[in-house]
């Protein structure tokens, strides 16, 4: 019996929860769920709060054969700490124990994530006990030694970037540790997320991250259409992958062209933002919004495939296709660019398995993991997709696995505008939600694997809402794969990696 | 490289004619930039950007400002990495609680005579996450305001207009 099937015949299993179950266990198997976690028998997807109890998603481990979600209610508002046995967990309890209250248990991390002591209350989505807003003081880690100085650089950062603290202890130029401080751009998501009805929901879902509105918007619609047991019609499912694919392309372009930047290679950035502008202007034309923003929304999508945008598309297509590979072909053959990309920024392939790093962070450290493949979801199920995976886990790598899935997005838009079905766009009207209604849903943005679960309320308002972006469980990893580089060589790394901050903070 | 950069010589150039300053950002500048503002800065204002909350969609779309297309820098407009080099703030996002003493603390290192722009619907007033306890609700909160460019988030060509607007009481 595999690891995930043991554990959910521990529990109770909740028959609302859908497509995968939910069951609610207790402290001892909660345990040994973390222990299976850590000896790599399961993946961690994701772990937050309702307030109530504490859920933890799992995907089985190597084969990614299913997925479970396992609860433990917390009426004493504490928990057995995951973090204290799975690193990955550490901040995602940090951050549970700031708006909720509900406490790990000898975690090794007590200090606060997201609440910097600014907003006045403790525990906003628990307790809400009223506190000073004066700002906390936080203890980095130490790194001690007589050679060592530390370098601060953020909240404010020296480019038109999102705010962030970054920790530096350096001996010479060389980067000894490197600790992050977030939660700078926290808006309070999960919390408005409460109650609010599902149009308003759709829309903070699509705002987790700008850069990736359409993945989060349907990370956050496939949940809600999981919970309610309704199908968006096959049109709707199409045109849902077209819009995925032309914000992949437009992220992978900024990023190519913005690692070479940041080795001072702007030719690249040129023509690669040319393209990426070339993308966005078709996306405009498709779907009426350059970052397509609001356009995917529970039961389908907003709006349909304008004719002239559906004619941009192909020569979109060919004109990536002519100009690209000269681009390429620069990347490649230039030693000055290359000497920087090269061995700069290594992420071991055992990190990117322990922390279930998504995206091409993941992919370029040999973690074969896209959830277009597994567990899949439609319309990809039907198309031809290939994971491009490599293994050296360089900044080098992660520009290659980024070129090789701009080759697949084009493929994948060819096979979407030929198999395009005709029809509605939306599903009929939505049903009433059935007691307790949940879902949960999986979906590759451009940067990783989104998580997404909701809870429906009987009146068809959202009763609680987690979108866990994949910057979670890459940050970290950045910490770790900048160690042993030079400070010069932070910027290539941190753009290479792309987290987000946002997506992150909540 | 050598294909390229010949290509780059004979062919037209990407770059756009300048929309028409908004109409809307005008009036709303009028009040704000005195005459010897004007004299001393001439016709070029460095732009310090500070995000404050955003969800990074304002930020995808004020980076598309310096593409080929946009060219901002042709109109003496540029984006600098200091606010001690900036005449200008351009600030995104609904102004996170835990983003304001960082804003203000910019805002007091940039010299004056200074003007801040605020970008997006959220920098308006919060916009979609108004009234959760993590925001103030708008740039205008904490620091003063001198023109709004609207959108989630605002075209190039929205911010483009807008930011022309304040070059042409600039100048």
């Amino acid at each position: 019996m595999s690891f995930l099937s043991a554990l959910a015949d521990k529990g109770n299993r909740i028959a609302a929860h859908r497509p995968w179950p939910r069951v609610v266990v207790d402290a001892d198997a909660w345990r040994q769920a973390v222990l299976g976690v850590a000896a790599g028998e399961a993946t961690l997807l994701g772990l937050w709060s309702d307030g109530a109890a504490v859920h933890m998603a799992l995907i089985a481990e190597p084969a990614a054969t299913g997925l479970l979600v396992v609860s433990l209610p917390c009426p004493a508002r504490r928990f057995p700490s995951v973090g204290a046995t799975h690193p990955p967990a550490l901040r995602l309890e940090r951050a549970i124990c700031d708006l909720y209250g509900l406490e790990p248990e000898a975690s090794p991390d007590t200090r606060r994530w997201l609440d910097h002591g600014r907003w006045g209350v403790r525990q906003p989505l628990g307790r809400r006990e009223p506190a000073t807003a004066d700002g906390d003081a936080y203890a980095f880690n130490p790194a001690e030694g007589p050679p060592l100085h530390q370098i601060p650089v953020g909240p404010v950062h020296a480019g038109i970037i999102e705010p962030g603290h970054f920790r530096f202890s350096c001996n010479g130029e060389t980067v000894v540790r490197l600790e992050q401080r977030l939660g700078y751009v926290h808006k309070g998501i999960d919390g408005l997320m409460q109650g609010a009805p599902l149009e308003k929901a759709a829309k903070l879902a699509g705002r987790i991250s700008g850069d990736s509105t359409v993945a989060a918007s349907m990370a956050f619609a496939r949940a809600v259409e999981a919970a309610l047991g309704i199908e968006p019609p096959p049109r709707a499912v199409y045109l849902r992958a077209l819009m995925a694919e032309l914000e992949r392309l437009a992220n992978h372009f900024g990023d190519i062209g913005a690692i070479c930047n940041d080795a001072s290679f702007s030719l690249i950035h040129t023509h690669c933002g040319i393209l990426r502008e070339h993308v966005l202007r078709v996306a405009e034309a498709c779907f009426g919004h350059r970052l397509m923003m609001d356009r995917v929304m529970p039961g389908g999508i907003a709006a349909d495939l304008v004719k002239a945008g559906a004619e941009a598309v192909p020569i979109l297509v060919r004109t990536i296709r002519r100009r690209f590979p000269e681009l390429i072909e620069l990347y490649d053959s230039t030693a000055s660019l290359q000497q920087r990309t090269v061995t700069t920024g290594i992420l071991k392939d055992e990190l990117a398995r322990q922390y279930g790093a998504g995206g091409f962070i993941g992919r370029a450290s040999g973690r074969a993991f896209d959830a277009r493949k597994t567990p899949g979801y439609a319309p990809y199920t039907e198309l031809r997709l290939e994971m491009p995976v490599r293994q050296e886990g360089d900044v080098d790598a992660r520009v290659w696995v980024r070129i090789e899935e701009i080759k697949q997005s084009l493929a994948l838009i060819e096979q979407v505008l030929a198999a395009l079905p005709a029809g509605p766009i939306n599903a009929d009207a939505m049903p009433p939600p059935h007691a307790g209604a949940e879902g949960l849903a999986l979906v590759e943005g451009f940067r990783g694997d989104i998580l997404s679960w909701v809870r429906i309320a009987p009146d068809s308002t959202v009763a609680r809402c987690h979108l866990r972006d994949p910057s979670w469980f890459q940050w970290p990893l950045l910490e770790a794969a900048i160690e042993g580089n030079i400070v010069a060589d932070f910027p290539l790394c941190n753009k290479s990696f792309n987290c987000s901050y946002s997506g992150h903070d909540l | 490289m050598r294909k390229l950069l010949l290509e780059s010589l004979f062919q037209s150039a990407l770059t756009e004619a300048p929309p028409a300053p908004d109409e809307a950002a005008l009036a709303e500048l009028t009040q704000s930039l005195d005459r010897a503002a004007r004299r001393r800065l001439g016709r070029s204002l460095s732009i310090r950007e500070v995000d404050a909350g955003s969800c990074n969609g304002c930020e995808l779309e004020i980076h598309a400002l310096n593409n080929a297309f946009y060219d901002l820098e042709r109109f003496g407009l540029r984006f600098v990495a200091s606010p001690r080099h900036a005449d200008v703030l351009m600030v995104t996002g609904p102004v996170t609680k835990n983003m304001r003493e960082a804003l203000e603390r910019t805002y007091a290192a940039t010299p004056d005579p200074k003007w801040v722009v605020a970008v997006g619907d959220c920098a308006l007033d919060g916009g979609l996450f108004a009234g959760s306890f993590a925001v103030t609700g708008g740039v205008s909160q904490v620091v003063p305001v001198d023109l709004h460019i609207r959108g989630c988030p605002p075209s190039p060509t929205a911010l483009l207009k807008g930011l022309l607007a304040l070059l042409e009481r600039a100048r």
